[in-house]
């Protein structure tokens, strides 16, 4: 999110400008522009309906956008012509309800885009998931199917299913609002650790102590805009009064 | 009335039942088949498709089985085509079939939650693979229960067969009835048949609804 000035030799791998989008009438992205390097961890954060999933969305082509321009990892994600698998493969995404497949155990819920979309052999996949359900720490539960887990392990599940398509950027949409206090902190703990093996990640959060420690940069969204964006210090010292309230109602 | 009679009338009777179970099988087989094609056309992504497929629907269930079989055993041979009472009756049960089962597994195909559709996207699983893999075997799993019990319904539709000289079980009993006039007994004797047919297969969509409701894969 810094400058681009600051630093001419920086790999940026998501960049948005002037992005709008709108539902109906309503406009929920008024002109949002972002730019995330390779390796950085950004935390967004604002109120219900300032747009922060809607971006994310946008990130992912989950929604299209009315005008501006998303590029990902070198994809243009405005452009009616945007190779929609290969941006997949590069964009892993987690959502707040887990979305496991319920079918489906937990190993071949890791296993099915690996040997569907890349066509890795089963025996591989089966190592693959075993390693990524090791990473999360839920080797154990392999054979088991969703519903025999707590949200906090289904979320880690889901977050392994996604690691197991190596993505180069994985985006967190509020994972942790579902889950009660005591399961939130296992599956921050797996966020961080992604943080520190260098994953470049966006995650739309309200956990401010883990975006304070975890994110490098914080982009505060208010009426569908950037409104203030800095390191975590703007926490501490907020700009504009806007964030300054928010972040009071947020504790 | 001989005793060996007796055994031929019961024999003749058992065939028409075997016949109702054949008829509804072909029925549930070939209209299944046809019941997939409606339930995909009808949430595709083109419009046109959607409304085509909307508009068979409303014919076919507009229109009584009886007449549909009318106009393919009655019908089609005034237009030179000649048509057998079976594949009269298979062809136009076959479509009652898929109209009705065709809606029932599109609202089985979205009643599986979006997100699952979404997540599924979001793993660059193809719009096929996506169906396959995803959405299809977790539809399967809320329509079963409804198209078992639906199954109950072919089985008794298939009666209809015996106004075009199909030899199923009513019709079987008719000739046998216009032989040795037992009207109460032979009635009495079809619907046994019909209901030994049927009810195990209520029950067993009864326990699969249970089943359902527990709502775990596990």
């Amino acid at each position: 999110m810094r400058n681009a000035t600051e630093e001419p030799g920086r790999d940026v791998v998501v960049s948005l400008k002037g992005v709008h989008k709108k539902f109906g009438q309503t406009e929920v992205l008024r002109g949002v522009d972002m730019e995330i390097s390779k390796g950085e961890v950004v935390a967004i954060i604002g109120k219900s309906g300032s747009g922060k999933s809607t971006a994310l969305r946008c990130i992912d082509l989950l929604e299209s956008i009315n005008s501006g321009t998303i590029t990902v990892c070198g994809h243009k994600v405005h452009s009616p012509d945007v190779d929609l698998r290969a941006l997949r493969l590069d964009i892993g995404i987690v959502f707040q309800s887990y979305n496991l497949f319920p079918h489906l155990t937990i190993e071949e819920n890791v296993m099915l885009a690996p040997t569907a979309v890349k066509k890795i052999p089963k025996k591989e996949a089966r190592e693959l998931a075993h390693r990524v359900l090791g990473q999360v720490g839920l080797m154990e539960k392999a054979g088991q199917y969703p519903d025999q887990l707590s949200g906090g392990q289904q979320q880690r599940v889901a977050i392994a299913r996604s690691l197991a398509m190596e993505p180069k950027v994985m985006l967190f949409d509020e994972v942790t609002s579902a889950l009660d206090p005591q399961l939130t902190g296992e599956v921050l703990r797996v966020i961080e650790d992604l943080a520190t093996k260098g994953m470049t990640m966006i995650m739309v959060t309200h956990e401010m102590n883990f975006a304070r420690r975890v994110a490098d940069t914080i982009v505060f969204m208010n009426e569908g805009k950037v409104w203030e964006t800095g390191s975590a210090s703007i926490l501490n010292d907020p700009r504009t009064p806007e964030l300054r309230e928010f972040l009071q109602n947020e504790l | 009335m001989g005793q060996s009679f007796a055994v031929g009338y019961l024999l003749f009777l058992g065939k028409g039942a075997l016949w109702t179970a054949g008829l509804s099988s072909i029925a549930l087989l070939c209209g299944g088949i046809l019941a997939l094609v409606v339930a995909l056309c009808r949430i595709s992504p083109q419009k046109w498709v959607r409304l085509v497929m909307a508009l068979y629907i409303q014919l076919i269930q507009g229109t009584p089985v009886l007449v549909l079989m009318f106009l393919m055993y009655f019908g089609l041979p005034s237009l030179g085509w000649s048509v057998s009472p079976l594949l009269a009756a298979s062809v136009s049960l076959s479509l009652y079939v898929s109209a009705y089962l065709g809606e029932s597994w599109r609202a089985a195909i979205q009643a599986v939650p979006r997100a699952q559709w979404e997540a599924a996207e979001c793993l660059a699983l193809s719009r096929t693979q996506r169906m396959t893999k995803v959405i299809l075997p977790q539809a399967v799993r809320i329509a079963t229960p409804p198209t078992v019990g639906f199954m109950v319904q072919i089985i008794k539709n298939t009666s209809l067969a015996s106004v075009v000289g199909f030899i199923e079980l009513v019709r079987a009993g008719q000739i046998v009835n216009n032989t040795i006039f037992q009207p109460f007994l032979i009635y009495l004797l079809i619907a046994m048949l019909y209901f030994s047919m049927c009810y195990p297969l209520s029950i067993f969509s009864r326990k699969l609804e249970a089943k359902a409701g527990e709502k775990s894969y596990a």
